[in-house]
């Protein structure tokens, strides 16, 4: 039997909006990525010595990186919440019979994050 | 003289018996508020044009026969009012992903084949097998809830027409078939996962899903077969680190 079959189009992925912001949450992967080598080289750098620690902090202030840090957090927001609303796909809780809700799991998820965050503000500012 | 509202439905049509390129073909139906995308089909059938070919069948959401992409969305013809697109054009397609017939009837012969391929019944190994005097396999309420959500699977198949990698690569086992084969790997008392692993864990099966997410927001009846796929990696992985652990071991 002769069938049709429609062909896929190169930009299928801007063909429907939710197509898109996957293909979007896939590329901010690499910024993420990008940012964990970058944190890697900035502890290396650290073990170096007061020297490199100095030079280290002023390139940081410098506008390319000031730039570049701009541009990298929205992406890596986006990697983040996108993935954070994703984990009760990957996390099923139940107890007993009844199925945590996944709204619930999203919430710990942004708590997590929230303590998280204030206990590295804490260890740096040491307030 | 009473003017009655119309909406404009442009049907794909396909007829290989007579041109073997497919084309759209306009028609104008009445309006009304309580007609699904399937009456006005059916109106079109019965009262302007005799020539269309589609599936359908109960009407009310739970045979999966009448999927159809709406407006570029999957969408069951039964459950999609006309009123959402008051105003404006309907497009109806077949199925996207799925090579078509005629009209808007899709081969799913591919997806049956799927279906059968993860082995969709309870297996027993053969030591704890018994004899049906001895009575049913018991379960607990909560050993139920576990793979209950996975049962509801209606197979319309909308979620494979969500899913762009299916439409990329038709090998790709799909979100129906892998959320059917966690509804048995999860059932207490079935012992077949390690069975369905081979299709499961192999490219074709859950490693190639990149998790999109579409398959779970066009599904009628809330399945989730995104969750499915995404816990089904979670057991893989699991799995590989356990036998790299203890090799020598062997997972249910």
């Amino acid at each position: 039997m002769t069938t049709y079959r429609k062909p896929v189009s190169n930009t299928w992925w801007l063909e429907r909006k939710q197509y898109f912001f996957f293909v979007i949450r896939e590329l901010t992967s690499i910024f993420v990525a990008g940012y964990c080598l970058f944190l890697l080289f900035i502890i290396s750098e650290i073990g170096d010595g007061q020297e490199k620690y100095t030079l280290l902090i002023l390139s940081l202030k410098s506008p390319i990186s000031l730039v570049l840090h701009f541009i990298s957090l929205p992406f890596i927001l986006y990697h983040t919440i996108t993935w954070f609303n994703l984990t009760p796909k990957i996390m099923k809780l139940q107890i007993g019979e009844e199925i945590i809700s996944e709204k619930l799991i999203i919430g710990l998820v942004y708590i997590s994050w929230g303590i998280l965050s204030l206990m590295i503000f804490w260890l740096i500012l040491g307030v | 003289m009473k003017v009655t509202e119309t909406i404009e439905i442009e049907i794909f049509r396909y007829l290989p018996d007579k041109d073997n390129e497919p084309f759209f073909k306009s028609y104008k139906v009445p309006y009304r508020e309580d007609w699904v995308v399937l009456d006005a089909i059916n109106y079109i059938k019965d009262e302007i044009d005799g020539t269309i070919s589609y599936r359908w069948s109960c009407r009310m959401g739970v045979c999966g026969s009448c999927g159809m992409m709406v407006n570029g969305e999957p969408k069951l013809a039964c459950s999609t009012f006309l009123k959402e697109y008051r105003l404006g054009k309907i497009r109806v397609e077949p199925l996207q992903g799925f090579p078509v017939e005629r009209d808007l009837i899709i081969d799913i012969n591919d997806f049956m084949e799927k279906l059968k391929a993860v082995k969709p019944y309870i297996l027993r190994k053969e030591e704890d097998e018994k004899p049906i005097e001895e009575g049913e396999y018991l379960q607990s309420p909560a050993e139920l809830a576990r793979y209950k959500q996975y049962t509801l699977c209606i197979n319309c198949m909308l979620c494979y027409a969500a899913c762009p990698i299916y439409s990329l690569n038709s090998e790709f086992i799909g979100p129906a078939a892998i959320a059917l084969a966690q509804r048995y790997n999860l059932d207490s008392r079935d012992q077949g996962r390690n069975h369905r692993q081979e299709m499961i864990a192999s490219h074709e099966g859950i490693w190639e899903c990149t998790f999109v997410g579409e398959c779970s927001v066009v599904c009628p009846k809330d399945v989730d077969p995104a969750a499915a796929i995404q816990r089904a990696k979670v057991s893989s992985t699991i799995d590989w680190f356990m036998n790299m652990i203890m090799p020598l071991s062997k997972t249910k």
